[in-house]
């Protein structure tokens, strides 16, 4: 198997954004899943996502780690490096990257294998350090690759396509983030793009640690009856509890809404997030409440999506390191060496 | 009975119990003598616990510049009645026990043929000071005190050592200097002429500085320009990452703006820090880890994807003795195998050797630039000896004209100029392809980097000819770095010689004495000084050019000897092993002893024209 490059042909009328691109300069090689799966879906709102935020492509890193989610920066954003790295480890290699070069835009593509299993640790450590980073968590419940076995985020209660029951308790990735330290927490589905696009939207315009749990139904291992992570279950248990509207920095904000109806949060680059409850109870802005809903909606058996968490004072690893604007990796011989004057001192010192 | 006499040139050893407050006091003993022009290698022998268990530090005092262990104790300082027997023990015939004397001891407890200096040393402390903690700190100085007076030590000398450590602490420095002089007065009144050993003003210390291995190489890491450094506390490596953090503090705030120009993370577990050091190496920025084998051990599937991705990084790995836990808190040279072919599937690493603090400064730096050039992970092989004692060495030096060398990264105006890039395409032959960073050009350079198989231009790969030119080339490219390590260092014998020696690391002050010493014996060696690997020719070159060639290492499997056979193309019947692997630093003596007997095997008439 070798991989597939889309051809360059491009209709000369294609729309482009303010940086001049157009969307199919956002996309990348031919996607190699099943037809049909949910990753697709969420590639196809991450394209979108940042198309829309006018964003240039090259200015993202996406960093994924081993599964079928973390192929998926092979099909979008071509004129990104990216970086499949080790299974589970994705948190890691993202956070040292993101130290190299604070003025890129960090996309960490992960799975429920990957970061609920082997990656459960790094995906914790992340979290705490509030690396600046959108995390998206591509969650289907079950191991595509190896051909259908539970993963850690698969429900107690839930059936394999086999027909095994999974007796083991869900790792729930939201909570986790909620408690370790993310600032911005969400989930969504990938049958909902409506509401997805604007959740990545806000999570890459977010300074801090962002991250989105999207259920991504399995169309090969776990669409069936008995999943609680197919397109059908998800759908008839969708307990959304807000939608999101993104306004990029200076730009008027077109809608109306009733009163008392939507809450603005505005964001450290200047764009404003105006969250549309749809839940009149739910206040994404009070951790411990957010947690007890979440709790409460995973016992009933209902998926919580929306905006869940949104710390009003986020901050990222670099400001807790106290770096210095430029790059890490811009920093040349006369910024780094003290010199051999210095070096005479030092030796003074050790006699 | 036999009155063991020297100047400078002797062992003293501090028994004492970990967490007592020993170290500074003793670590002010063996700078006094530096003070005094005299040389002398202190070692620390401490257990892996942070308080009540035996601790040990020794000192070698040598006015001939003999710097590694030497063996045997020629006078003890017997601060620990749990070790009391076995530190009564290891005294050499006709040696000297300074004990506190405080309490009568049975005679069974002493030995008929050493001389006992007893110093009333909780006595005196309680007698001067009131304060309970105070008198066990004080202890230590007073006995420094009495050994002042003992040996002739210069006493200004050391009240000025602590005039300098507690410059603003007056009440510390009031407190010390009296229990320092209390010692020094008891023992000339009491105890004049007890010692045949003595110290002497001499003049063979020069400019040489005197730090820790761990602390120089983190010094490398600042002058080498890391910017990254990832870290998990394991012993003896964490004082080496403490120590940058310490140097980056000092050297590294932006002076405009004061903020840093580095960043350091204690990251969760060693598979994270070498993941924080992978990313931040993809991204262009200089980094790298302070390990030690166990560490290793969990950081190699990162190590292999660095190898076949082809990310430059650092990984300084302090070694200790092994395998598992092992021993914490002894050395040995016991990881060269793992981490010379570190990870799964064909890969092959660049090792680097220091022998001694300054060295470990100029590879650090040196690594840092070998990994931008050969765009994959560069270890820096040091060990517990170098790295967690204090060395007489040479000063740091730094060639203000010297720039890093950040490899093959393609520009952006390289791009723009229609340069073919291929991120695993060998366009100069040396198997080393250019590089992209991310976020260089809107549409040009960009791939995608992962540890499955690709072809030369990073294109998704499982066709056998893609595969194969990747590894074909990485051996090229490992070709290449045997022509960018450090050379051996040849040390020639002062007459003809037949036998050859190879060794490396923290054996080489041994390695020095004995050769002196067995040329004192007529047996004449050239040694070669092994610092890199792949090995550079000269070493299969030294080994051809003599019959028989002792490869001396500190681990039980000859590891060092292995890799000259796998991948230097060396015969392993011309090789003979010497090996020490207890976890003590390995002495002059027992190379020389086992040289000396294996040699004598070999004796042969010597031809005419090996006679000088």
């Amino acid at each position: 198997m070798t991989s597939i490059g889309k051809p360059k042909l491009r209709h000369p009328a294609l729309a482009t954004n303010k940086v001049g691109f157009t969307r199919r300069d956002y996309e990348g090689k031919v996607s190699t899943l099943c037809a049909g799966c949910g990753h697709d879906s969420i590639s196809a709102a991450l394209i979108q996502a940042f198309w829309e935020l006018d964003i240039e492509p090259h200015r993202v890193a996406k960093l994924s780690g081993i599964g079928c989610s973390s192929k998926t920066p092979d099909y979008f954003l071509g004129n990104s490096h990216g970086f499949n790295s080790v299974h589970g480890r994705m948190p890691s290699v993202l956070t040292g990257a993101n130290l190299a070069n604070r003025g890129l835009i960090y996309l960490g593509v992960s799975g429920d294998g990957d970061s609920a299993s082997i990656g459960l640790g790094q995906f914790a450590h992340v979290m705490r350090r509030r690396v600046n980073m959108a995390y998206i968590l591509e969650n289907n419940g079950v191991y595509g690759l190896t051909k259908g076995q539970f993963s850690a985020t698969a429900d107690s209660g839930s059936r394999s396509r086999r027909g095994l029951t999974n007796t083991d308790a869900a790792v729930d990735t939201v909570s986790l983030a909620l408690l370790m330290g993310a600032t911005f927490v969400a989930r969504g589905f990938s049958g909902d793009k409506a509401q997805l696009v604007p959740q990545i939207k806000a999570a890459i315009a977010h300074p801090g640690a962002a991250f989105i749990d999207v259920v991504s139904p399995c169309v090969a291992f776990n669409n069936h009856p008995g999943s609680t992570k197919s397109y059908d279950y998800v759908r008839q248990h969708n307990d959304a509890v807000n939608r999101l509207d993104v306004w990029p920095a200076r730009e008027p904000i077109a809608v109306d809404y009733a009163e008392g109806a939507a809450i603005e949060v505005p964001q450290f680059d200047g764009s404003v997030l105006r969250l549309r409850k749809l839940d009149a109870h739910y206040d994404a802005t009070d951790k411990t409440s957010a947690m007890a809903h979440i709790t409460h909606a995973a016992e009933k058996g209902e998926v919580v999506t929306g905006l869940l968490y949104l710390a009003p004072d986020a901050s990222d690893l670099h400001a807790h390191l106290d770096t210095v604007e430029t790059p890490l990796n811009a920093l040349g011989d006369a910024d780094l060496c003290p010199g051999a004057a210095m070096l005479d001192k030092i030796n003074a010192a050790l006699r | 009975m036999k009155r063991l006499a020297a100047i400078n040139d002797f062992v003293v050893k501090f028994a004492n119990v970990n967490g007592s407050g020993s170290a500074s006091a003793n670590e002010l003993f063996a700078k006094a003598f530096l003070r005094m022009g005299v040389p002398v290698s202190p070692r620390n022998i401490f257990p892996s616990n942070i308080q009540g268990l035996p601790t040990w530090y020794e000192v070698r005092v040598s006015e001939a510049g003999w710097l590694a262990r030497r063996g045997g104790v020629d006078l003890m300082v017997a601060m620990n009645p749990q070790t009391w027997d076995q530190d009564v023990k290891e005294l050499e015939p006709g040696g000297y026990l300074l004990y506190d004397s405080s309490k009568p001891l049975p005679p069974s407890k002493f030995r008929a043929d050493i001389h006992l200096v007893g110093v009333p040393i909780t006595e005196l402390a309680n007698a001067h000071f009131a304060d309970g903690h105070v008198r066990q700190l004080v202890k230590n100085l007073i006995y420094v005190g009495a050994l002042a007076s003992l040996l002739d030590l210069e006493l200004e000398v050391l009240a000025d050592m602590i005039r300098e450590r507690y410059k603003e602490k007056d009440k510390l420095t009031e407190s010390n200097l009296a229990a320092l002089r209390l010692g020094f007065d008891h023992a000339a009144r009491h105890l004049a002429d007890a010692l045949g050993l003595k110290a002497r003003r001499a003049d063979n210390v020069g400019d040489r500085i005197f730090i820790e291995g761990n602390a120089a190489a983190a010094l490398g890491c600042v002058y080498g320009g890391a910017t990254v450094c990832a870290w998990y506390p394991i012993t003896p490596s964490s004082s080496l990452a403490e120590a940058f953090m310490h140097y980056c503090a000092r050297l590294r705030v932006d002076k405009a703006t004061g903020k840093n120009k580095f960043a350091i993370i204690q990251a969760e577990d060693e598979l994270a820090s070498i993941g924080i050091v992978v990313g931040a190496g993809w991204n262009g920025a200089r980094a790298f880890t302070a390990t030690s084998g166990p560490g290793v051990s969990l950081m190699t599937e990162f190590i292999g994807l660095a190898y076949f991705a082809e990310i430059p990084m650092t990984i300084i790995d302090v070694q200790r003795g092994g395998p598992s836990t092992g021993m914490p808190t002894r050395t040995q040279q016991s990881d060269l195998l793992a981490c010379a072919y570190a990870s799964h599937g064909d890969t092959k690493h660049v090792l680097l050797f220091p022998d001694g603090p300054r060295e470990c400064f100029e590879f650090a730096a040196l690594a840092l630039d070998l990994a931008d050039r050969l765009q994959t992970p560069i270890f820096l092989m040091t060990d517990l000896d170098i790295g967690m004692n204090r060395h007489l060495c040479e000063p740091l030096a730094w060639d203000d004209s010297r720039r890093y060398d950040r490899g093959k990264v393609m520009s952006r105006a390289d791009l723009d100029a229609g340069k073919d890039f291929g991120r695993y395409l060998d366009v100069d032959g040396d198997g080393i392809p250019y590089r992209t960073l991310p976020g260089t050009h809107p549409d040009r350079g960009a791939y995608f980097t992962r540890g499955t198989s690709r072809d030369a231009y990073a294109r998704y790969s499982e066709a056998g000819p893609d595969y194969v030119y990747n590894m074909e080339r990485l051996l090229r490219k490992f070709a290449t770095a045997k022509t960018l390590v450090p050379k051996p260092v040849l040390t020639p014998a002062k007459k003809p010689a037949r036998f050859g020696a190879i060794y490396f690391g923290s054996t080489a002050p041994a390695m020095r004495e004995s050769l002196d010493a067995l040329a004192g014996q007529g047996v004449h060696v050239n040694a070669l000084r092994v610092r890199g690997f792949p090995f550079p020719d000269e070493v299969a070159e030294f080994v051809k050019a003599h019959p028989k060639v002792f490869v001396i290492e500190q681990n039980r499997d000859a590891q060092l000897k292995t890799l000259l056979v796998n991948e230097a193309g060396i015969g392993a019947e011309n090789l003979i092993s010497v090996l020490h692997y207890d976890g003590t630093p390995i002495t002059a003596r027992l190379i020389t002893g086992e040289i000396a007997r294996i040699a004598k095997r070999f004796q042969r008439p010597a031809p005419a024209h090996e006679v000088a």
